[in-house]
This record gives structure tokens, sequence and C-alpha cells, in this order.
């Protein structure tokens, strides 16, 4: 039984408060849902992450972590009390000011602990700002900008707005970045009605297991409190689900076997403390545990154990590309390569937990829960509801990281079958552990590929192999499969190509989405492939690119002839003078350094924005009301990356207004369109061109109502929109118009596919409209005795086509980098072992280094104003290049992602012993 | 219904403990952690609202660091450069938020074999006053954590101090922690060393390392090889993973392997020697 409650009064923010409460009860739930103040965040409850640091009698803690019996006569500070009177405090203001917030989801607790430091240390050094804030952990921004703001604290912010017609290539302030610097953000967890019940799941404890379920009516009985216990046998509609239209694989609830840890049996619902009272084990439920099958070799080897009965030999599907003859070709080349490489699973490690609350309403289905992808998520509900998808409403809250990682259905089953079957309302957070071991993973491979190229450094061929371990479920292993065919090569010319890929299930969570969707994994085994041979060339790593890299009418492995927006080599040129200086400035270091040797690494990287040659259409839709607001109907799932501000700037240079007059609503599947998933990089470019196109059809009924030419000038005003030509000025009454059932006068719609081709049965096709390019470099500083690395910078060029918004570009680059340099470094999920935050590592404050960035404009004509996508471009080339530094730091070639101070040590000796 | 108390004596928290057993708490920066997603119903005593607990004060014969001194207090505390090592791995204790909460005492309670508090105190020749019925009892820090998550304290007892003996005026201490990330890691191994010296040369040398065994050790062959070596950069050099084999027994895991483990605990000892010989406490000089 828990603690029996008591009262106890302390001041939050300068006002005195009481609570009634369980003096054990963390002080971080006390605050949010006794006192209202959702500010504080939970990301692990376990002192890991930081989300909750408050401030208390002026000191940092972590609110997950003081008894609030602890609390009794003292004085808390959480960042409700930051900013005074609605306005934002200096410190806030120069958060906003340098982007240093993304997502948001950490920075209550970067700002608390950054204030505490500026208590006492008004001017910071550096160091000092990294030392206060190296006990929060950040996904999305990596870091440098926090650590900006926080020694420009005394800045003044500049919030102008551009002009019409200037928004698109503007660096605009976030438009919702100030709920995020207030706490005023509402998350998953941060706001359900107050009659809400509680679930929880209760999980798979093996990873592989049998079991049978006992009595839960009589549990059920002997627990006051406890609302609903649901199994399998109570379920609505589809038994499974998945994110494909077919081959649906997932069970709803667990029947009689489960494949992974963590995977969900039962749902309880009932009042909190019941729930979280009742432990797994006091539940009728029989295990039988069975050795699971963890890894590619043992899911392939002979006899292995099906993970799934009807996936003989456990390969869930394959990716195949073949162009030219490779065997001839590698047979032919002057110089070969070759090698073989492993990566490990990476989590995703959102700072916010899944998290979220549903109520049924009348025969709908209503939900308000943290995603990616709202409309995949009402069509899976619908499913498993057995009711219309049109009866499901799927309200996003504001999303704290996804990085693929909430595209799934997560929350959405237990959410959706107790609030079906009660009819209240019903909520739900993950805690980090059951979080860790149930959501979908970056696919691990292992991969072995050879390169072949001319005594004059012209790449031949490439052959790739890689086996994709996509755990226990599909969830996005198909897709894996078909994308790394395609951009194994890198962005080169390779004539002759043979690309192979298998999705191997294991009873591993299931692998799925990660930005990247398995191509960072494969460039570090062409990249590397590519140093040797520039090597065995006597070329340089960086020349031997640009003599390489597919340039405009280049075709690509595919058969895709590219004409249009492929600023590859200029990415390579503009970084070549920091290429040569620091190459140079490494060696000269490394003759007077015998135990830190530096190097300096390169890699290049293109991917294509969208699905891989499969529809992939968004739709966007822009009106304006009678009393003259503007609103953006904006379907795309800002989940920190930015189209909250990135399509109005479209939106409104497509019209031709201002910037800050239009207002948006944001994804709400009964309000807004389908703008699909934000995923594959594709938002800024599908979804921005559906943008413009909405503008466009908005403009283009204004001018015709007004009779107007095409360069007329728009200005909205109460009531009213002036349209001007030349000297002719006519005015549109907008008060007398009639109204649709949003309050519209006028909509724009705008719907956009990129065209592409379905790949053959050889790889052949147009897989995507357009591509990304980028380089990166990666100066790093290796400890040859305990092969412990440094990144001491990171140079990253990238062409987007046009950059719409480069404040916001650059913050996508920082944070790509820094989850790059995770998997190359740190990062790796083992199943059943490292379902927490403190034994699954992502990078500090203090590990990723200063980022510079080079942005690129080759303009696509299908994007918006010639613009592509930037979000998973972003990661991929970083542990390629970190690879290559080492290896030119020391002459040891990593094979094993994450590369650890103990297999850097490893492979340093082994190159000592020949 | 499970029970909460926070008494404001050390007899009354005493008393308590001989009724019933209790779980202690503290700074709650390893209750809380172990108990995500599970029930807060363990009887507890929390002993952070004790008078006198708290704080550092020197007694003449040595340093009384009270059981509820946190890090923190630790870092800030004007102290001589003996506990240069301690305050080196206050800093790596977590992260600030930790560090302002989380206690010295409940590292050692904890016994976990990466704590980092263990290798300094040991380094320091600590000692921990535990407090129970029959009175109080000191044991050498060496004797109280007796393996992973297992100490010598009686259920009814109490941590309520850690004592550090006098060193020479001039003793110089150093600490290093390795781990696979700079800030909020465990770390892989780490190296606490003392030295008192004696006419340039080194007259006592304490040295042990945490994370690469059940319970961080003193390395007594080490520390018998650098007795009279000169104090400067050389010192140390000559130590080699034979001086560390029978001392620690290092396992492999997620963080690295066995022999890895020998290497770096090796390299890490002679560069914290290294450093202090030259006058200066030694650091990781990568950010790892």
């Amino acid at each position: 039984m828990n603690v029996m409650n008591q009262s106890l009064s302390f001041t939050v923010n300068g006002a005195p408060v009481s609570v009634h409460s369980s003096p054990v009860t963390r002080l971080v739930e006390v605050l949010r849902l006794e006192l209202g103040l959702t500010g504080t965040k939970v990301g692990c409850n376990a002192g890991d992450c930081g989300a909750c640091t408050v401030l208390l009698d002026g000191r940092q803690v972590c609110a997950c972590m003081v008894p609030v019996g602890q609390v009794q006569g003292r004085d808390v500070q959480t960042v409700e009390g930051l900013g005074a009177d609605g306005a934002l405090s200096t410190l806030q203001q120069a958060f906003h000011k340098h982007g240093a917030a993304q997502c948001g989801i950490c920075t209550p607790g970067m700002l608390m602990a950054a204030r505490e430091l500026l208590d006492s240390t008004p001017v910071p050094t550096e160091q000092q700002a990294m030392d206060a804030l190296g006990g929060v952990l950040c996904r999305c921004t990596g870091y440098r900008k926090i650590v900006d703001a926080v020694l420009d604290v005394a800045a003044t912010l500049d919030e102008t707005t551009p002009d019409a017609g200037a928004a698109v290539g503007a660096p605009l302030l976030k438009i919702d970045g100030k709920p995020k610097l207030t706490g005023e953000e509402s998350f998953g967890a941060d706001a359900a009605p107050a009659d809400s019940l509680w679930c929880r799941v209760v999980r798979a404890p093996h990873g592989r297991a049998n079991f049978t379920v006992g009595d839960l009516e009589a549990f059920k009985a002997g627990h006051p409190g406890l609302e609903a216990v649901i199994s399998n046998k109570d379920l609505p509609g589809a038994k499974l689900h998945g994110v494909y239209p077919v081959g649906k694989d997932t069970p709803v609830l667990a029947t009689g076997f489960t494949r992974h840890k963590g995977e969900g049996v039962l749902v309880l619902v009932g009042d909190k403390l019941t729930v979280e009272s009742i432990r797994d084990d006091d539940l009728p439920i029989d295990w039988s545990p069975l050795e699971p099958v963890y890894g590619v070799e043992a899911a392939l080897a002979e006899g292995a154990p099906l993970v799934h009965d009807d996936k003989p030999g456990n390969i869930l599907t394959g990716g195949f590309l073949q162009k030219g003859d490779v065997d001839a070709a590698l047979a032919a080349a002057d110089h070969v390569a070759e090698g073989s490489w492993q990566t490990s699973f990476v989590e995703h490690a959102y700072i916010e937990p899944e998290a979220g609350w549903a109520q049924r309403v009348g025969d709908r289905m209503e939900m308000h829960v943290t995603t990616q992808a709202p409309y995949m998520n009402r069509d899976e509900v619908a499913a498993i509801l057995g009711i219309a998808q049109e009866d499901v409403r799927i309200v996003p809250t504001a999303v704290g990281g996804g990085f693929g990682g909430k595209l799934d259905m997560s929350v959405h089953v237990p959410l959706a079958l107790a609030a079906w079957s009660l009819d209240r309302p019903v909520r739900i957070t993950l805690e980090r552990p059951e979080s860790m071991a149930s959501s979908t993973k970056r696919h691990p491979a292992r991969m072995t590929a050879t390169a072949g190229c001319s005594s004059d450094g012209k790449l031949t061929a490439l052959r790739f192999d890689g086996d994709f371990d996509t755990g226990a479920y599909s969830s996005w292993g198909p897709t894996v499969a078909d994308r790394v065919p395609v951009h194994a090569t890198g962005p080169y010319i390779v004539p002759n190509v043979r690309n192979r890929t298998q999705a191997v299930l294991t009873n591993a969570p299931p692998a799925g989405a990660f930005r990247g969707f398995g191509v960072p994994q494969a460039s570090i085994t062409s990249e590397a492939l590519y140093d040797e041979l520039a090597e065995k060339c006597g070329l340089d790593p960086l020349e031997f690119r640009l003599l390489n890299v597919i340039r405009h009418g280049g075709e690509t492995a595919t058969g895709q002839i590219l004409e249009h927006s492929v600023g590859m080599a200029e990415c390579l040129e503009v970084m070549k003078p920091a290429w040569v200086e620091r190459r140079a400035a490494a060696t000269a270091f490394n003759e007077n350094s015998a135990v830190l040797k530096r190097g300096v690494g390169i890699s290049c990287m293109w991917y294509g924005c969208g699905n891989t040659g499969i529809p992939n259409p968004s739709t966007m839709k822009v009106g304006i009301s009678a009393d003259g607001k503007v609103t953006l109907y904006n379907g795309v799932m800002d989940i920190g990356q930015g189209p909250n501000t990135i399509m109005p700037q479209i939106c409104a240079d497509a019209i031709g207004i201002p910037v800050n007059i239009i207002g948006q609503i944001h994804g709400d599947t009964d309000l807004t369109a389908d703008a699909g998933k934000s995923s594959a990089s594709r938002q800024t470019f599908v979804s921005g061109r559906a943008t413009q196109l909405a503008g466009e059809d908005l403009r283009t009924q204004i001018l015709r109502l007004a009779n107007v030419g095409d360069d007329a000038r728009i200005e909205i005003v109460p009531g009213e929109i002036v349209v001007r030509d030349g000297d002719a000025q006519r005015t549109i009454d907008l008060r007398g118009m009639a109204t649709d059932p949003n309050g519209d006068v006028l909509l724009g719609t705008g719907t956009f596919d990129p065209p592409t081709v379905a790949l053959d049965e050889n790889g052949q096709g147009i897989p995507y409209a357009t591509y990304g390019f980028g380089a990166q470099i990666a100066e790093v500083e290796v400890d040859t005795e305990l092969g412990t690395v440094k990144v001491l910078k990171i140079w990253a060029a990238y062409d987007v086509g046009r950059a719409v918004n480069p404040m916001q570009l650059d913050g996508q680059i920082h944070g790509g980098v820094a989850q790059g340099l995770g998997l190359a470094l740190m990062e790796e999920y083992i199943p059943e072992r490292t379902e927490n935050l403190h034994d699954y590592l992502i990078p500090t404050v203090g590990d990723v280094p200063p980022i510079e960035t080079f942005l690129i404009e080759d303009p696509e004509p299908l994007g918006p104003f010639g613009a592509k996508g930037i979000g998973e471009q972003s990661l991929i080339p970083t542990p390629a290049a970190i690879f290559g530094a080492i290896h030119h730091a020391t002459g040891a070639r990593m094979r094993h992602a994450p590369a650890t101070p103990a297999r850097v040590r490893a492979a340093i000796l082994a190159t000592r012993q020949g | 219904m499970a029970q909460y108390v926070r008494p404001e004596s050390l007899e009354e928290a005493l008393a308590l403990l001989a009724d019933a057993p209790l779980t202690i708490l503290a700074g709650g920066t390893d209750y809380y952690p172990a108990r995500v997603g599970k029930p807060l119903d363990d009887d507890l005593l929390d002993i952070t609202g004790i008078d006198g607990l708290r704080g550092i004060s020197d007694g003449g014969d040595g340093w009384r660091i009270g059981a509820t001194t946190t890090w923190t207090d630790v870092i800030e505390a004007d102290l001589p450069p003996l506990f240069d090592g301690l305050k080196l791995a206050a800093r790596e204790v977590g992260g600030v938020q930790i560090q302002n909460v989380g206690t010295l005492a409940g590292n050692l309670c904890n016994a976990s074999p990466a704590a980092d508090g263990v290798p300094p105190l040991l380094s320091l020749d600590a000692e921990v006053e535990l407090a129970g019925p029959d009175g109080a009892r000191r044991l050498p820090l060496g004797e109280f954590v007796l393996g992973n998550r297992e100490t010598a304290r009686q259920a009814d007892e109490l941590l309520t101090a850690l004592h550090i003996p006098k060193a020479a005026d001039d003793a110089v201490s150093s600490f290093l922690k390795l781990g696979a990330r700079k800030y909020l890691v465990i770390s892989i191994a780490m190296v606490a060393v003392v030295i008192e010296p004696a006419d340039g040369a080194v007259g006592s040398a304490r040295v042990a390392v945490g994370s690469c065994s059940a319970v961080a050790q003193r390395l007594p062959d080490v520390e018998a090889a650098l007795k009279g070596q000169p104090l400067d950069a050389s010192l140390g050099q000559q130590i080699t993973q034979d001086h560390l084999t029978g001392a620690i027994s290092p396992i492999s895991d997620v963080r690295g392997s066995a022999d890895y483990r020998f290497d770096v605990a090796a390299t890490l000892v002679r560069r914290a020697l290294g450093a202090l010989g030259a006058g200066g406490q030694g650091q990781l000089e990568t950010a790892a």
C-alpha cells in the first residue's frame, strides 16, 4: 500500500501552496497533477534526462527524484515563474533568438538549469554553461544553440517579420516558439479531462514466451478502483495492426505468445493509484519463457525458431537492385576495396515518452496523442475498433521529438480500447523503460560491400549485401529493405551496381523508421570503401569524391537521370578550404603528439525525399474568413523540425501577404486535410509544395474576383481584401460572402504528389522525384591509449534547393549531426539490457562539437520555391565522416558501430599487430 | 499502508530503525530510479530532516563528513588539496541536479561497483561511522562495502558520517573517470590517487580503482612500488597491468571488456600519477 497523504506547504514561483499528498510522491507529479504546472516535463523518472529540472531553494534538482515531503517549507521555481506578466525573460528571449528550442520538451529543464548558473554567474564561460547543462538531455538541437543562448543572455530579440513576398528565405523565429519557452505548450502527457481514468499496459517480461491468462474478472473484483482489464478476448475490431495496408502482423494485444520483451498483453484501466499499485507479478498470467532469437546470425541459422510461422527462414522481405554487370566490372577494376561492417540498434530517445488521452464522443473516437502521422493513426485506430475511418478523430498534441519513432501506433492501442469500451476519458503516459522496450528502433545492419575503380579513380562498381535486423514485427522494415539498395552507392556515378538487402525477423523490439531508414548504416560501408580506393589511387579523399559525385544529367543506380537540383559537387567545393587546412593541421599535430592523434574525415550523402516509388500525396488548405482572418489548415505534424513556421512562410509568399497575418489550425483530422506523415524528409518538399499550390489557388481566386493581373498586390484588412494592380485598386468585401463550415469565405486548396515510377524487379525506376545532397567533414581527436574519440568540429554543407528558413535548417543540421555522432560513438540498444537513459547513452551537451554549416541552393523545380528536405539528410553522413576521421588519425578502420572506447582501442591495437 | 517518517533527531531515527526495518531515503537519486513504473510503497525513513547530519567539519585529527552531505557541499567546501580528487569525483556524479541532492553516504550505501565516491574515499582512507541501538561503531570503508549492492550496515544501523584522517599538509590527490560520454555517465573505469610527498619523493601513495571489480579496490602493489619514487612527471610510468592483477577483477559488459578495463585502468593509474608528479591533477584529455 502507498503512503498516507499529508498536508504539505511550500512556495512555488514565490506563491505559497498547500498540497495533500503522499510525502513520497515525486515533486514533479505534485507540480503537474496537483498544481497543474505542466511546464515541468517528465522524460524518465530516473534522473537520467533532466527534463524535470526545477530549482529547489535556488538549486537545480530533478523533480522526479525529490520526495515532496522534503519540499515542506522550501521554495520551488519552475519554468512558469521565469517570465513576468506574459513577457519572456531575457533567458527565454535568448533561447528564442538562437532557435534553442526545437520540439521544446527539454526546454523547461534547460532553462531552469541555466537559471541556476546565471543566478550565481551572470557572465559564464562556455565550459561553465556546459557543466550547468550537462544533466539535461536534448535530442533535437545538438545543444550548440542552447549553449549560444545561455552565453548571449543579454541579447535583444528582434521580432520584426518579413514583408509580403519576403518570407521564404528569411530566418524567421519559430512561430510556435514562445509556448515552448514558457511551459505553456501542451504535449502528450500535459492535458486530459480531470475525470480521466488512467491506463497501463501489462507487457511481456521475456524476449519470447508462451503465456496463459487466468481469471481476470476475479482479479478485477479483488481490486476496487480497477475499472477494466482488457485482453485479446475483448478486441472490437482487427486483431492485428501495422503501418502498411497489407501484411499487418502486430497483435493489438498478444494472444498466448509474445515475440519481444515489452509487447502488450493486457490493459489495466482505473484510477491512477490503483493502476500504478498493481505489480505485473500480481496478475494471473502464467509465463513460459522460451529462448529468444537475437541477432541476424541466430535468426538466419539453420533450424532457428521461426519468429513468425508464415515467414520461412525468418526473412520478412528483401530489396534488390541490379544495373550493369557488377562481377565483370569488379574483375576488370584496377583497384578493389571490400569490407564488412555491423551497426547496432539505435533508440530514438525522444525526451517525451509516448502519451495522450482519448474519449468516445457518441459513436466516434477522439484521441489526443503525440504522433508524427495523424491520418495513418486514424486509419489504424478505426481498424482496431472496427469503425469507419471518418469516425476517428486524431487531434495531435505537441510532439516532444519523434525521429520516426512516433509514426507507429503506441499509446493509441490502450487508449482506444479503454475509452471505447468504458465510454469514459482515459489517459496514459509511458514510463521510459516500457517506451524503450516497446517502441521501434533503428535497424542494426550486418553489411558486406565491395567497390572497384579505374586507376584514374573513376568508380566502376559497387556490390552491397545487407542483413537488417527488423525485430519482431514488420513496422517499417520493408521501407528500409527498399530504400537501402537505391541509396547504397551514395551520391556517386557508379555504372555497375548490385545491391541486396534482407529484413530479418528476430525477437528484438520492432525496428522501424528512424531518420534515414537504413541509409546512414549503408553509407558507413560505401564511404569507407571510397576512402580506401582513393588511397589506392593516390588521390585525396575529397578529390576522389569530386571526381565521382553525381552532377546534373547524371544517372543513378536506378537508371534515373537527375536533371535538376544536384548541388553535390558544390557542397564539396565550399568545404574544400576547411578540408585542406584541417587535414594539414592534423598531420602537423600528430607529428608532435604520441598518444592523442587527430584526424579529418569526409562523407557525402544523398537521400530521396518522400516514399520510395509509391504515391505520397499531401493536401493543404488556406482560407480567408468573412472578417479577413487568414487560416492555414496545416496538417503537417511539427515534431520540432519546424513546419509550423515553414508552411506559413511558403503560404505567405504564395498568396503575397505578410507571414505574420497567417493563423493556423494544426493537424486535426477533422479540420485539416491529409498532409501525410512527418517522415522521409518529405514535408518541406511535398506538403510545402501543396502549401504553395494552396496559396496560389487562393491568390488566383482573389485576383479573379478583383479582375486584375497576376502582378497585383494583395492586402487583407478586416472584412476586406484590397487589391492593387498598378494604379488600379479594387476592394473585395468579404463580409457579404457565403461562409463554409469553418467560417471561410474563400478557400485555396493544393495537393501535390511527387511524380515517381515504381521500381521494377531489378530496382530500376524513378523512386524519388528529388534528392537532398550534402557532405560533412569531421575532425576528431583520438586518445589512442583509452580509445576515446572527441569530435572537435563538424563542417556540414547541404544542397537544400532553396533555404526557406536558414535558421531552422541550421537547427535540423545540428540535431542530425548530434544523432549521427551518437550512432557513431555511443548508441547501442541491447534488448532487455539497456532500457533506460543511463545504460543507453545519447550525446550530452559536452559531446557535440561546434558545427559550421553551408547551405547550397540548387533549386528543385518541383519543390516549393525550389526547396527540398533536410531532416534525414542532416544525420546520414556524420557516422561515416567520423569513422573516416578515426582512420585518418589512427589507421584503424571501425567496423562496428558504435565505436565505443573499447572498440576503438581494440581496433588501434589490431593495427599494431599488423 | 506503508509508512514514511522524517524524524528531526538521530535518536528518533534510530528508535524507528530498531522497531522495524526501513528503507533509508536521503537524496532519492538511487531510490526513485529503481522504482520507475513501480509502486512507491516501501516503509521509508527519510533522514534529510535530521539535525547535524549534514556538513563537513574539521575535528583536528580529521574531517567528519555528515551522512546527508551532498556532492555539491563537497565541491563548495573549503578543503585542502588532499580533497581535490574527491571534488573531481563529485563533479562527475550525474549532472548538477544529482550533485545538488545526492549524498556521499548514499553513494556508499547503494554499493554500486561503479559508485564514483568509493575510489576517492578509499584513497582518503575513509572510515564510516554507523550508529545503532548499541551505540556507534567505525569501519574502514574497505570493510563496509562488501560487494555489489552489499554493505556491512545492519538493518537497525544508520550510516551517520564519514571520517577522513588527516594527511600531510602537502598531500595531493586526483581522480580520473573514463566513460563513453562527457556528462551523466557510468564509468568504465576510474582511478583515485592520494600522494603524501616526502623530500621531493613519494612518502606514501594510496591508489584505488573503481568499476573494475565488484567493489572498488586499493592497489597495494602499486602503492608499494611508488614509495620513494621521485615526485615528477615520470611518476608511475613503470606501472603496468601486472601491478593491477590480483587487485582488480573486471567483468565484461556493455561498457567494455575485462581486457579493456585492465588495459585502461593501468593507463589511468599512470596518468593520474604522472600528472600529480608534474604538479597537476591530470585530466582525461578527450571529452569522453
